[in-house]
């Protein structure tokens, strides 16, 4: 993918985008059965189970502290659950290993930044290309061999990623210096250099303005679309869920209490309830 | 306007990649080189040779690499004169027991002895963070302390406890006299710092800086800590273990444990500090300073006709090291390399204020 | 506590129980002798304490882990041999005390201040620059010498228990002296953190910054006042210490193994810093005596820190500490 091409699989994109949200219907690429996360005595997630289907946007919404990223570090390993199973292109699996995940094809950007603030955009993109690479000590102390190869032809490649991204003018820059909307994207070019299967986006638009707010979006379904990377989503801004997403799973108090297209959640009754409080 | 890069375009990644991808950085690096390959030893007086210059290139090394362990990998050391001491006694030993052994293979030999010392004690890392990790590291500091001063067979039963390194020798050539000595480090240190610098600026160095940086982001993306954390400990035991065996073999020449004390790791902490945590240039900056300074500290009062004894001295010493770390640490956390940088960009502009 | 970890402390315990009398089986040690072993080195233990015990205030209010709490008790002891030259003890004590507030203060201002919400790491070594810097000024304001403090402790060991056993047990009434005034210490100590609006205070910002400030506890008087009881419990590591041992540069090196005591402890808890220098001190001492010779002697140097290493491994966050988990 060079440059001109990029350009005019935007405009493209533009055009070609429906108004409605798109029905993906492949089968479950990724699937939690039963999961359920205690710390100490403080119960996360209660026997949660839903999936994820191949090529398709699904958010996680509910409440503050409704398990929605403890339900994301389940999935790439960060937290290991007491019950419950992890189905992953058809292996099962009582728990994932952050690096297993990452192995197989499972990227992830996070709310509160986790940048590598110390290295610029350049090093924390390439770092996410780090496992595609041999780490043999000795040559790359004298950088020979692919030491070297690799080093320049995975450039390109996060060349590619930080064009994508539009953030081509601060490559040399330290990542803890950018103001924050573009360290949101320095993230998302991260965890895209893995070229994942299944990407998880914990809340890629807090704290944005409007603007900032849509240039994610796009950068989203272009993923979406582009790559075919399969979306979990988790996501505050309903209008930005309901418009992205193709199907939404509600969590409220680490239970799940709703799941299916964006209109049915938004009338699920126990949705509305958990959004604007009952008498329990 | 010196220090400009306009017109300099690069055309490939490779030459954007490579090791001082400004033409003046080039330039001064190759002048600095020559400068000391070439001038250095025809001009410097034995003095220079033997109080600055050789303790500061060694220094240099062991700074550099605990600055890889610290500064690249986040992790706390305050055990790193006991790893030097591990390289020297490691050293003397291979000498001592394989006479026949060609010098540099022993250094290299002893550098991987410390090398393996230094990723057992870096094993707890991978459980531990912060100054966690730098009690443990004192643990294996006052261990070896004792180790090579108590067991005999460390120091060949020598009955004072302490050892002298055999006459020098490469290739049949001997190293003798204070230039020779000084060339032989020199080369020994430019290697090694542009081995360090390969790795820092490779898929290595990165997994290293990730570790610093978010070490649970690093997981995420593949980045193992286990891998990180080992190979930051056992790359940075081998240019301490080096910096160590060329400490006692050319410099001191003789020595006894006292020599690698934990005084010794706190010196090298300062050394890494000051020059800038994370940084090739500064663990080299860092060291020039703290050889410089007890120096200029004993120079200045008698220059100002102040008469100072040396305990006071020492003593102004101590302090002058504590108030700089907990300046550097406020003012400029990434020390002096930094201030470097931070000249350089000004000299993009200078004479111009725009 | 899980039930994992109350079993691993169990059986901790359990072991370093073990290992303390087994010179009584297998050595054939008396029982008596083994008893003096003991005591000297629960003794010694308290001491330890003392110095863990103003790394645990430090760390628990501010975060910071304090390396120059050697260094404040070796200057607190300095300056109170050298103002009891010019008057009487008492009023020595009261200068020494006002000395180190105005430290607390002067540490807070020109180091804490400016280094604020800075991560751990680079805290402990700006203390470690602290420690450098109050060493070199207490040698170059009071002397490098050793001195000698005399607060008027008892020197002379008694014999105790000497109708129980024959020849008895000796005894140092100068420790048993020291036990007592950590005790009391402690003991207040604890009435101040439970009972006063300002231990209340803080303990409020040890459980979280952020919280106590945004319900308006100044953090940065709190910060002087928790530096300022540190420096209060050095001067009495100080006395104790000091005229135990005499004032010299060697106390800030004992100092340093404060540092495997509050590993042992845990970093959080009072209990913990008693206990874990009572163990440290204990293990100590029956180490040198019974498996020293094995190795050559000298074992005291490192032993702490060895043990403190291998319960890293198995317990990281000490006897008593609060395990902490990261949250992303």
């Amino acid at each position: 993918m060079n440059l001109s091409e990029l350009e005019a699989r935007e405009a493209r994109a533009l055009e070609e985008r429906a108004p409605e949200p798109r029905r993906a219907s492949g089968s479950p690429i990724l699937a939690l059965e039963n999961v359920s996360l205690a710390f100490g005595g403080v119960k996360a997630l209660s026997d949660v189970s839903f999936d994820v289907r191949e090529h398709e946007i699904r958010a996680i919404i509910g409440p503050n502290g409704a398990g929605k990223s403890s339900l994301l570090n389940v999935i790439n390993g960060v937290y290991r659950p007491q019950q419950g199973r992890i189905a992953f292109r058809g292996e099962v699996r009582s728990h994932m290993e952050p690096h297993r995940a990452a192995r197989l094809g499972i990227a992830r950007t996070f709310q509160s930044l986790a940048l590598f603030k110390g290295m610029t955009v350049l090093e924390n993109i390439l770092a996410g290309r780090n496992l595609m690479m041999k780490r043999n000590l000795l040559l790359q102390a004298l950088r020979i061999g692919p030491a070297l190869t690799e080093e320049i032809a995975h450039r390109k490649r996060v060349e590619e990623i930080i064009d994508f991204l539009e953030i081509p003018h601060v490559r040399k820059t330290v990542v803890g210096r950018l103001p924050y909307g573009l360290q949101k994207r320095v993230d998302l070019g991260r965890a895209l250099a893995m070229e994942p299967k299944v990407l998880l986006l914990d809340e890629p638009m807090a704290g944005m303005n409007i603007e900032e707010k849509q240039d994610m979006s796009r950068f989203i379904l272009d993923v979406n679309d582009e790559f075919g990377t399969t979306i979990v989503l988790i996501e505050h801004d309903m209008g930005v869920v309901m418009d992205l997403s193709d199907r939404v799973v509600v969590l409220d108090y680490g239970r799940k209490i709703a799941d299916g297209t964006p209109d049915e959640v938004r009338s699920s009754q126990a949705v509305i309830d958990a959004y604007l409080g009952v008498k329990h | 306007m010196i220090y400009r890069e306009t017109g300099q375009f690069k055309t490939s990644y490779a030459s954007d990649q490579q090791l001082f991808p400004i033409l003046q950085d080039r330039v001064v690096v190759i002048g600095f080189l020559v400068f000391a390959f070439a001038v250095v030893p025809f001009v410097a007086s034995e003095y220079l040779f033997r109080a600055i210059l050789t303790p500061f290139l060694i220094l240099s090394l062991a700074a550099l690499g605990l600055n890889i362990l610290v500064g690249y990998c986040g992790q706390l050391s305050l055990g790193t004169g006991g790893f030097m001491a591990v390289g020297a006694y490691a050293a003397y030993n291979l000498a001592l027991r394989l006479p026949d052994l060609n010098l540099i293979v022993v250094f290299i030999l002893a550098g991987l002895c410390a090398t393996v010392v230094g990723a057992i004690f870096g094993v707890p890392s991978l459980r531990i963070k912060g100054f966690y990790l730098a009690v443990t590291t004192l643990a294996a500091q006052f261990f070896l302390d004792w180790l090579f001063a108590r067991v005999g067979w460390f120091t060949n039963y020598s009955s004072s406890g302490s050892v002298a390194a055999p006459p020098l020798e490469i290739f049949g050539y001997p190293i003798q006299g204070p230039v020779h000595k000084y060339l032989f480090v020199l080369a020994i240190v430019c290697v090694l710092a542009l081995l360090a610098k390969n790795l820092t600026r490779g898929a290595i160095g990165r997994s290293w800086m990730a570790t610093r940086d978010m070490d649970v982001a690093a997981e995420v993306i593949g980045i193992r800590p286990l891998h990180a954390k080992l190979t930051a400990f056992a790359v940075s035991s081998f240019y301490v273990g080096l910096a160590g065996a060329l400490w006692a073999f050319v410099y001191l020449e003789a020595w006894e444990p006292l020599a690698f004390d934990v005084n010794r790791s706190f010196e090298l902490l300062f050394m890494v500090i000051i020059g800038g945590l994370g940084s090739i240039l500064g663990s080299f900056l860092g060291a020039a300073f703290i050889v410089i300074l007890p120096i200029a500290l004993n120079q200045l009062p008698t220059k100002l006709g102040i008469p100072l004894s040396t305990a006071s001295i020492s003593e102004i010493e101590l302090m002058v090291f504590g108030a700089l770390i907990v300046f550097f640490l406020i003012a400029e956390p990434r020390g002096l390399a930094r201030l470097w940088a931070i000249g350089k960009e000004k000299l993009r502009l200078w004479p111009f204020p725009h | 506590m899980s039930a994992s970890a109350r079993n691993l402390t169990i059986a901790f315990f359990a072991l370093l129980a073990f290992a303390a009398v087994s010179p009584m089986l297998f050595q054939g040690v008396r029982f008596p002798q083994w008893l003096e072993i003991v005591i000297g080195g629960l003794m010694s233990g308290v001491l330890y304490s003392l110095v863990a015990l103003g790394l645990v205030l430090i760390f628990k209010a501010s975060g910071v882990f304090n390396f120059a709490q050697g260094a404040m008790v070796l200057f607190a002891a300095l300056t109170l041999v050298k103002l009891m030259d010019h008057m009487p003890l008492v009023a020595a004590l009261a200068v020494t005390l006002v000395v180190m507030v105005a430290l607390a203060w002067l540490v807070e201002r020109l180091v804490l201040r400016p280094l604020v919400n800075q991560e751990g790491i680079v805290l402990f070594m700006a203390t470690l620059g602290v420690a450098y810097f109050l060493n070199g000024f207490g040698q170059i304001v009071w002397g490098a010498d050793v001195f000698t403090l005399d607060v008027g402790m008892p020197k002379e060991p008694k014999i105790l228990l000497d109708k129980m056993f024959e020849g008895g047990i000796l005894v140092s009434m100068e420790d048993v002296v020291a036990a007592l005034i950590a005790a009391l210490l402690v003991a207040s100590l604890a009435i101040f953190f439970q009972k006063t609006s300002t231990g209340r205070a803080l303990r409020a910002v040890a459980d979280d910054h952020q919280a106590a400030q945004s319900i308006g506890i100044p953090l940065n008087r709190i910060w002087v006042i928790v530096w300022s009881v540190a420096g209060m419990v050095a001067l009495v590591a100080g006395v104790v210490w000091g005229s135990k041992l005499g004032v010299q540069f060697s106390l800030q090196q004992v100092a340093l193994k404060a540092l495997p005591v509050v590993i042992l402890g845990g970093f959080t808890s009072i209990p913990g810093a008693i206990v874990g220098g009572l163990l440290i001190g204990l293990g100590e001492k029956l180490s040198e005596v019974y498996l020293g010779p094995l190795f050559g002697g000298g074992i005291e140097n490192w032993f702490a820190y060895v043990l403190a290493l291998v319960f890293l491994l198995f317990r990281p966050e000490g006897l008593f500490g609060e395990k902490i988990i990261d949250r992303v």
